[in-house]
Parts: structure tokens; C-alpha cells; sequence
């Protein structure tokens, strides 16, 4: 850890969160969910459009994504950041975004991300369609794996091969993730969810059935960064970013090295380091869950337990609801949202906790909080580490 | 063109190769490791360009997967990563067995089955191999 990036730590501050049409939002474009999310978080943030001067934002869809977002938003950013790797972006444009602002580069940071994949025409099945062509993988595509959950499955096949993790554990955590999503409105899945639901759910690629596989929602997020001194005189509490770093080993499945550790162990080693704390300092953990063996794994990799004690760490309702450690506090991409890419929403649930506008779900003065996101097939890992005023 | 370099890319010599029947991989001549999927310099160490060599076709299922489809649509199939005794892994499936039948640990031998004029390189439960 060099000397230059702990200097980073607490040095950036998200002053303003928002969310827009979790869930269904039939009517809307990818465009118009982002934007009434980048507003919402502009004016939650007590500024204006006109004070942004940096953009950070990606699509699964359009490649030159930031500028029809600059046009359509009608800034002119003097920091642009469109790095495409995956549902981990929104938190890997963390780190630059903190440069961006400590040099001086730009004063106000906007991060931002739309997806209408539920409802749209063209949405998830066209869109993995057109991949086979847009971003080809002729060593997978022929094996016909169902991606991404095949690649998820095999990680999945791997750890209960190695560990003697069990499909009811890996149920754990789908429940945990509804328990959740009981307590917030805004998620999409609320009903009660058992154990046995979750195994006799339909196969989608075994072991994982439909209901170890995060939902395909419409949603719109977007969170404002800025210095820790600008957000002292903006009407939020402010939440500072205290670590963050990105890890990528792999694009396919077939090339990553092990299959029951993640770029995790890296990204997380790394953030933890630039924020001086660990997994044990942490009083909450909202984890990119895709699919539920993605909580086991990152449960591992960033320290919460040892490997391959994920799945007797999450036993009896231990990451839900008055559990050991809490984890996704509003349903994750299992129950609440999952717009094609889940990361900033990971993100903004760690905000919203911290600053106490969780309802029903609020943590009891919670100071720390990881959030971690995740990309492609296990491809990409970046964490988080936020804290309240009381962390600097 | 040197004789170490073949006239295409390393993809579409791969795919010609196994087209004609042949599966061939890479091996780098400067560290000596075995390299899949093919690409035009070793990732282990940068060293370019890479040799191409016959593997035994041995190998071992290190994960595994049945991909749930309606009967209609041809029902459920195997896919599943195998290592070769190489130590290079692939994405594949195992053609004679079930799908759930497929168990990580059992030993594979590779064959190359070619459709329509197209190879590609499937794997075979090895006899007497029970996993």
C-alpha cells in the first residue's frame, strides 16, 4: 500500500444517493431510469446539474455509453470514467473518482446507471444473444453454457465438491436475502421465502435453481461524490470512502484459476489495507449477489470467515434479519433489485444504512460498512470500505 | 512467414486443425508451460511465438454443471471443466454418460467430433472410471 493512496483514505465523501423504478418501470429507457436517478442524487446531494463536472457511468449495452449520457444530461464533465468491467464499475469508478477530485481535476463527481432489461424489447435475451458476436468467447460458446448462471454453477459444483458445502447452505442465503426484502418497500420479492422453497425451486443450472439466481429488474441508481471538505457544507451526512480497489484475473470461466477464490481476496485485501481496518471491524457487509454461491464466496474472500466456511457461517438465519453479521439489508440482487448490473446499488444500500434512512431495516448506529461488487462470471472485484465521520 | 508461425491466427489454426479432426494446444518453448485457449504469446511468462503440440487427451472434471432445458428442446446437458494432464483447462462436456451422472474427479480422454464440417472437442468418461 503506497504511501499516496492511504493518504486517499476518507478524503472523498458521497454526499448524495438515489434510486429510480426498481423493479418494473415499464415505459422507460435505460437513458430516462439513469437520469431521474442522476437528478434525484444531484438534489439529495443539495446541488445542482450544473455543479457536476464529473461523470462516471457504464452500460451493458452502448459501448460510448458516457456521451450520450453527458448529452443527455447536458453537463460537460472535466473527468469522464466509462470503464466497462462488469456489475463491479460503479464501485471500481471509486478510486480515480477520489484522484480525480484530490487533483483537483473536478469538484463534483456523478456516478450514475440505467437498465430497463426487465421490461425493454430489446432486453436480457437479445442482449446475451447479441454478445455472442459483439464480445465473443468461441472456447465457452459452443459448450452452450447458459451464462452467466453455468459459470456460477460450476464455481458452485466446485466449493460443494471441496468443502462439503451443502445446497440447503447455499438456500441460506436466498432466505436471508428475502428476510431482508420484507423490511424494504422498495424491493421487488417480498414474500416469504423458506429454505425448501429455494431447493424445490425449478433448476436453472444445477445446483443452483431459479431462486439461487438474483432477479431481472428495470432500475435506475446514482450517487455523488465529492471532497470530504465540500461535503462538510452539504445538507447529507456524508459518508466517506475510506478504501477502495479493484481486482481482475479472468474474463471466462474456463480461465479462472480456482474456482473457490475470487479477485476478491485482492480487492479486498487492498481496500481493507487503505482503510486500516478488516472484515471484523465492519458492521455490515452488502455483497454483489448474483447468485447465492457469489455471498459465500465473497463471505470468504474478504475475510468474513475462512475458506470454505462460508456455508456453516450463513447456517440458521445467521446474514438475515437480527443474524451474526448483516448482509444485503435490502434483499440484494436476489430480492430487491438486479437491473442487469447490481453493484451501485450495493453501494447506496451501504449509504443509506450509514446515514440512517434505511426504515424498517436500519441498522442500529452502524459506523463501517464494505460494499463489494462483482462482474462478468467472477471476471471482476472491487471493494469498498465506507465509514461515518466517526471513522476518520 | 517463419516455419514457428502459422499463416492465421492462433484461433482460426486451432479451429482448422480441429476441423480436420486434430486437437491440438500450445506449449511455450521458453518456460515450458502448456497453454488453452490458444493465443499468439504465452500468458505465463510473454514469450511469442508458441508451439503447437498433441495433447494426450487425458484429463480430469474439476467442475461440473447440468444445464436444465425443455425436453422439446433437445433436454438437459452436461457442460463442465476439465483439466488435461497437461494442466490446462477447458470448458467441455462428457458425451457418454447422463448429465447428472458427470462427477467431478473422473477421468476423461478427448475426442474430437466434428458436425458439419466443424470440429470441436468433446470428452468421453474413461472405462472403469466410476469417480
Amino acid at each position: 500500500m503506497s504511501a499516496d493512496l492511504k493518504a486517499l483514505r476518507g478524503s472523498a465523501a458521497i454526499a448524495g444517493v438515489a434510486t429510480f423504478g426498481c423493479g418494473e418501470a415499464p415505459g422507460f429507457t435505460d437513458m430516462e431510469l439513469l437520469a431521474r436517478s442522476a437528478h434525484a442524487a444531484v438534489t439529495d446531494a443539495g446541488l445542482k446539474m450544473s455543479d457536476i463536472d464529473g461523470l462516471c457511468t457504464a452500460s451493458g449495452g452502448a459501448t460510448m455509453w458516457a456521451m450520450p449520457v453527458a448529452e443527455y444530461l447536458g453537463i460537460r464533465p472535466r473527468y469522464i470514467d466509462s470503464t466497462m468491467i462488469g456489475g463491479s464499475s460503479f464501485i471500481a469508478h471509486l478510486l480515480p473518482a477520489m484522484q480525480a477530485l484530490r487533483s483537483g481535476q473536478c469538484k463534483a463527481v456523478l456516478v450514475c446507471y440505467g437498465s430497463a432489461q426487465r421490461t425493454a424489447s430489446f432486453g436480457r435475451k437479445e442482449v446475451v444473444a447479441s454478445r455472442k458476436f459483439l464480445d465473443p468467447q468461441p472456447y465457452e460458446t459452443p459448450y452452450e453454457p447458459m451464462l452467466p448462471p453455468s459459470a456460477y454453477a460450476l464455481a458452485a459444483s466446485r466449493h460443494m465438491h471441496e468443502f462439503g458445502t451443502t445446497r440447503r447452505q447455499l438456500a441460506e442465503v436466498a432466505v436471508a436475502a428475502r428476510a431482508w426484502a420484507g423490511l424494504n418497500p422498495e424491493a421487488f420479492m417480498r414474500d416469504p421465502l423458506s429454505i425448501d422453497d429455494v431447493l424445490n425451486a425449478r433448476m436453472i443450472s444445477d445446483p443452483l435453481s431459479v431462486r439461487d439466481c438474483c432477479l431481472v429488474t428495470d432500475g435506475g441508481g446514482a450517487y455523488v461524490l465529492v471532497s470530504a471538505e465540500r461535503a462538510k457544507d452539504l445538507p447529507r451526512k456524508p459518508v466517506y470512502v475510506l478504501g477502495n480497489a479493484t481486482a481482475v484475473w479472468h474474463r471466462q470461466i474456463s480461465s479462472m484459476h480456482d474456482l473457490t477464490v475470487t479477485s476478491a481476496t485482492e480487492s479486498g485485501r487492498e481496500a481493507f489495507a487503505m482503510a486500516g481496518l478488516s472484515a471484523k471491524d465492519m458492521d455490515m457487509a452488502q455483497l454483489y449477489d448474483a447468485f447465492t454461491i457469489n455471498t459465500l464466496l465473497f463471505l470468504e474472500d474478504l475475510g468474513f470467515c475462512k475458506k470454505g466456511e462460508a456455508g456453516a457461517f450463513v447456517e440458521n438465519g445467521a446474514i438475515g434479519p437480527g443474524g451474526r453479521l448483516a448482509v444485503n439489508t435490502n434483499g440484494g440482487g436476489l430480492s430487491c433489485v438486479h437491473p442487469g448490473m447490481y453493484g451501485i446499488f450495493a453501494l447506496i444500500e451501504a449509504v443509506r444504512q450509514l446515514r440512517g434512512d434505511a426504515g424498517e431495516r436500519q441498522l442500529k448506529n452502524p459506523n463501517t460498512a464494505v460494499a463489494h461488487g462483482n462482474g462478468g462470471t467472477l471476471s471482476s472485484q472491487s471493494t469498498a470500505v465506507l465509514g461515518t465521520a466517526d471513522t476518520l | 512467414m517463419t516455419e514457428t508461425s502459422t499463416p492465421t491466427g492462433a484461433q482460426a489454426h486451432h479451429q482448422s486443425v480441429l476441423d480436420q479432426g486434430r486437437f491440438l494446444i500450445q506449449h511455450c518453448p521458453d518456460c515450458q508451460k502448456h497453454v488453452y485457449f490458444p493465443r499468439e504469446l504465452c500468458p505465463h511468462c510473454g514469450a511469442a511465438p508458441l508451439n503447437w503440440v498433441a495433447p494426450t487427451g487425458h484429463g480430469t472434471v474439476y467442475a461440473v454443471t447440468t444445464v436444465r432445458r425443455k425436453a422439446e428442446a433437445g433436454g438437459d446437458f452436461n457442460v463442465c471443466l476439465v483439466d488435461l494432464d497437461e494442466g490446462v483447462r477447458l470448458m467441455s462436456r462428457v458425451d457418454n454418460l447422463a448429465p447428472q451422472a458427470v462427477r467431478i474427479g473422473q477421468r476423461v480422454k478427448a475426442r474430437v467430433q466434428v458436425n458439419e464440417g466443424r470440429g470441436l472437442v468433446v470428452f468421453d468418461a474413461e472405462k472403469g472410471d466410476a469417480a
